[in-house]
């Protein structure tokens, strides 16, 4: 009998032992977690078709820092992202615009990750250093053909654009509402060739991304406005759109991943990200 | 016995051996074939066959999209033959001149000059076009279209640039086959046309060239090859925008449609990329079997 409560007692410690040292363990384990800073899970984004190379790089980067969460990005519109977010089907929403007011009513919130700039660049022959939007969108439809016209030398324009499909093609023809109705007398695939045509071809204008341009060009003010990222901070120059990675409610009240997500962007590394695919860090 | 055996089994893995790499070339045009067809297709369906291949509108990207490519083989097809007309004539007749007239050291430097030609990467064809034909073809344009409403300024980037680029590359394809061609005719022949009272020139022309008229047909067959599969050199000169193919007009080939807009393009759009490279498969396999059945005629008169 005494040896049978002996035995009984041995048992209940040995248990309870191990009972709190794997307890003990997995404490250590979670806060182990926290240390490494790996969260598993998923995050879906949906959106602008613009923001692709930038989500693409973003997530890239992400789950190589956070290898146990997938990011999903699927490009179905700005306003269709907007949608799928209003709806509860995915995280964040992507916009290259800025909200609607109908849509920040319905409790969206517009988080700006960074700005597209477009610059447009002429060769360097040209006299006319700033053109009026409706100049540009004449220029860039036909019907303004010779610089003369804009006060400038007798020298025909020659047009330069990207090819359909490019992001910057579709940024600057929805940002001057003239989406296929250009008259490009020349589609070039890169934004090399637009810089290295427009230099070397008198007459001709064509447009970058703000940060490719370089001395080989002249960097054509709109509406008396400078392309600089100052100017596109200040939302004063027109050829700018901000990339909005929206979510329902503030980023505060998000899911830990979520959150992490936006840490992500605004850290360094994503700071890196939103540089390395040519855009402007916001405030 | 043995020895015997032994022969035996190193014939029958050399066969075996033979057998698989004919194989893996046989496997490589059928799978390359397949993949064009079952690619290039749907967008006939999606789109519809005589919107794509019969429309002049090309808006991929726009709200309600049109995917007509007719220009772009226009292009492709108005580049080919122009340049052809312009390339053959002079590789013909330089031809003529390593094989019939030139001296046998003028032949022996001129003759590599042509076959290095051939050597030279298309992109450094593409370059000299950017940096010395388009500034002329710019000047030119602002000479012939000095008065012109309707014209548009394409900076000398044009269908006429990109045919003279072609022209000058297909000139040592030509050259080289004809060179052979014009050897290989006997040279009984030619005596006997001087003997006739021919003068040289006559000869060459009147004799010779008949003579070797298969070979050279191989030759400009295999021009049209190379002009209507080039890329690279034209993408650099010729513009880019999808018009009409006029010789002062920014213009877009078959092979550059692939080039510029693979990189970006999705959805219905790809499809249609992946359909222009059908096109641009059927034209190269049509080609390719005119140059088959040539070579047999030539097989065929020896």
């Amino acid at each position: 009998m005494k040896n049978l409560v002996l035995k009984t007692v041995a048992v209940c410690v040995t248990a309870l032992t191990l009972v709190v040292g794997m307890s003990g363990c997995g404490t250590a384990n979670v806060t182990d977690n926290k240390a490494g800073d790996s969260k598993s899970g998923k995050i879906t984004l949906a959106g602008s078709t613009s923001m692709e190379k930038l989500c693409e790089a973003m997530s890239e980067s992400y789950m190589a820092a956070n290898p146990s969460v997938t990011v999903t990005v699927e490009y179905t519109g700005s306003s269709a992202g907007i949608e799928s977010l209003s709806q509860g089907s995915v995280d964040i929403g992507n916009a290259s615009r800025g909200l609607k007011d109908g849509e920040k009513e319905s409790g969206v919130v517009e988080n700006i990750v960074a700005i597209d700039g477009i610059a447009v660049i002429s060769n360097k022959s040209n006299t006319v250093s700033n053109l009026t939007k409706e100049q540009l969108v004449d220029i860039y439809t036909g019907k303004i053909s010779n610089w003369k016209e804009l006060g400038g030398n007798d020298e025909s324009i020659v047009v330069i654009g990207r090819e359909a499909g490019s992001g910057t093609r579709a940024a600057f023809e929805e940002l001057l509402e003239i989406e296929d109705a250009c008259k490009y007398a020349q589609e070039l695939d890169s934004t090399g060739a637009v810089l290295a045509k427009t230099s070397s071809t008198p007459g001709s204008i064509g447009y970058v991304s703000l940060d490719a341009v370089d001395d080989s060009v002249i960097s054509v003010s709109l509406d008396g406005v400078e392309a600089s990222e100052e100017n596109i901070k200040a939302g004063s120059y027109i050829l700018s759109r901000p990339f909005v990675m929206a979510t329902m409610g503030d980023i505060s009240k998000q899911n830990d991943l979520v959150k992490s997500w936006f840490d992500y962007v605004k850290s360094d590394e994503g700071k890196e990200v939103i540089s390395s695919v040519g855009l402007i860090l916001p405030d | 016995m043995n020895s015997r055996i032994k022969v035996n089994s190193t014939e029958l893995i050399a066969k075996y051996v033979f057998i698989v790499s004919a194989a893996i070339a046989i496997f490589a045009v059928a799978s390359i074939t397949v993949y064009m067809i079952a690619k290039g297709t749907p967008a006939l369906k999606s789109v519809g066959a005589v919107d794509l291949l019969f429309g002049t509108s090309w808006k991929p990207t726009a709200d309600s999209p049109s995917y007509g490519i007719l220009y772009i083989i226009l292009t492709s097809i108005v580049g080919t033959t122009a340049s052809i007309l312009i390339g053959v004539p002079i590789a013909v007749l330089t031809a003529v001149f390593l094989t019939e007239v030139a001296s046998k050291r003028l032949a022996a430097i001129v003759q590599p000059a042509v076959e290095l030609l051939a050597a030279i990467p298309s992109v450094i064809y593409g370059l000299l076009g950017l940096m010395l034909l388009n500034p002329f073809m710019f000047k030119l344009e602002k000479i012939l279209f000095n008065d012109s409403e309707t014209h548009q300024f394409t900076g000398g980037s044009n269908l006429l640039s990109a045919i003279i680029v072609l022209a000058i590359m297909i000139l040592p394809t030509v050259v080289n086959v004809s060179v052979s061609s014009i050897k290989a005719v006997s040279f009984d022949l030619r005596a006997a046309s001087l003997a006739l009272g021919a003068s040289k020139i006559q000869t060459i022309f009147k004799v010779t060239l008949p003579a070797a008229k298969s070979g050279i047909l191989t030759g400009v067959v295999l021009g049209i090859g190379r002009a209507l599969g080039e890329a690279m050199a034209i993408n650099m000169v010729a513009g880019g925008s999808v018009n009409l193919p006029l010789p002062f007009s920014s213009v877009r080939f078959l092979t550059t449609q692939l080039v510029s807009e693979m990189g970006y393009a999705e959805g219905i759009h790809r499809q249609v990329l992946f359909t222009v490279g059908l096109v641009l498969y059927i034209f190269i396999m049509a080609v390719n079997i005119v140059l088959l059945k040539l070579r047999k005629e030539a097989s065929a008169n020896d």
